[in-house]
């Protein structure tokens, strides 16, 4: 099906937001015009994710969901040039529509898990997304903060955005 | 403290990794402060004002000019430039990812029989993995 006449929604584009809550996490948060359940389901259908997990550039080309407590999820992204990237976990708690909880790796860096977890909070017809990443173990967290990835996001986003744009 | 902080008076991203030091940088903000005013406005001794503003001067993050005895700290926002790019690269991302969800949800709603308004039925049978 080709829905041709999409309604504007387009006014939310690019409002994620990316926060880092503690040292341990990174937080994203997006609202939606649509009920909780749908971004539910269309956070675990592999047809639906397909459609918006990968890039144009970096299709998802495996998306295995076992939508149950202990089953595993994977997704692989081939970019252009045939390079392969592959994401695994295993989901801990369902509760659809507003709750999920599973475990995630980069198969690039098997050895660092995180925790994500999904809430969905609907309020009249609209709901807010949230996903907490949290890092699993303390090392974990430290090379991330060594490598300077999450120590940034808060000052950068929420306050300093103008200082650090140059002045050009 | 403890582990490995050695490279924290090398790096930018280290440097602010210690929250007392970002505290500091958003309380000097886009104005200028002393050493004196910082301890005021946060939960710090003078010495520590005084260690942290070290680190942040060392990778470049504050600038220091001397207005008699006192030393006046601003930050240099350029600096932070490498992680507004990766922060930004993260976010960006997501915001990519997002939008098009955004879509398939718009599509879902206008074409509900998609696959969310079927009754619910818990669907333990997933995804036929061939």
């Amino acid at each position: 099906m080709n829905a041709t006449t999409t309604p504007q929604i387009g006014n939310r584009h690019g409002s994620a937001v990316v926060t880092t809550p503690s040292d341990h996490e990174i937080c994203i948060t997006r609202m939606f015009d649509a009920p909780a359940a749908a971004v539910f389901t269309a956070w675990t259908t592999p047809d639906l994710v397909k459609r918006w997990w990968g890039s144009d550039d970096a299709p998802l080309v495996v998306c295995d969901i076992d939508l149950r407590v202990g089953g595993s999820w994977r997704y692989v992204t081939r970019g252009q040039d045939g390079t392969e990237f592959g994401w695994r976990g295993v989901y801990r708690e369902i509760e659809r529509p507003d709750r999920l909880v599973s475990t995630e790796l980069f198969e690039g860096f098997p050895d660092a898990e995180a925790v994500n977890t999904l809430t969905l909070d609907e309020h009249e017809g609209t709901t807010t997304m949230r996903v907490i990443v949290l890092h699993a173990s303390k090392e974990n967290r430290d090379g991330h903060l060594e490598s300077g990835m999450e120590a940034g996001m808060q000052i950068v986003l929420d306050r300093f955005e103008d200082l650090v744009r140059p002045a050009t | 403290m403890g582990v490995s902080r050695a490279a924290t008076t090398t790096d930018v991203f280290n440097a602010i990794a210690e929250a007392s030091r970002r505290d500091i940088l958003m309380a000097i903000g886009d104005g200028e402060a002393g050493v004196g005013d910082l301890v005021d406005r946060l939960q710090l001794t003078q010495p520590q004002v005084s260690k942290h503003l070290a680190v942040l001067r060392r990778v470049n993050l504050v600038r220091c000019r001397a207005i008699g005895r006192e030393r006046r700290y601003t930050v240099n926002g350029t600096a932070l430039k490498p992680i507004h790019d990766w922060v930004s690269a993260f976010e960006r991302q997501w915001n990519l990812r997002l939008d098009r969800l955004d879509d398939v949800l718009a599509e879902m709603q206008t074409h509900p029989s998609e696959s969310e308004q079927q009754p619910r039925q818990e669907r333990p049978q997933q995804q036929e993995k061939s």
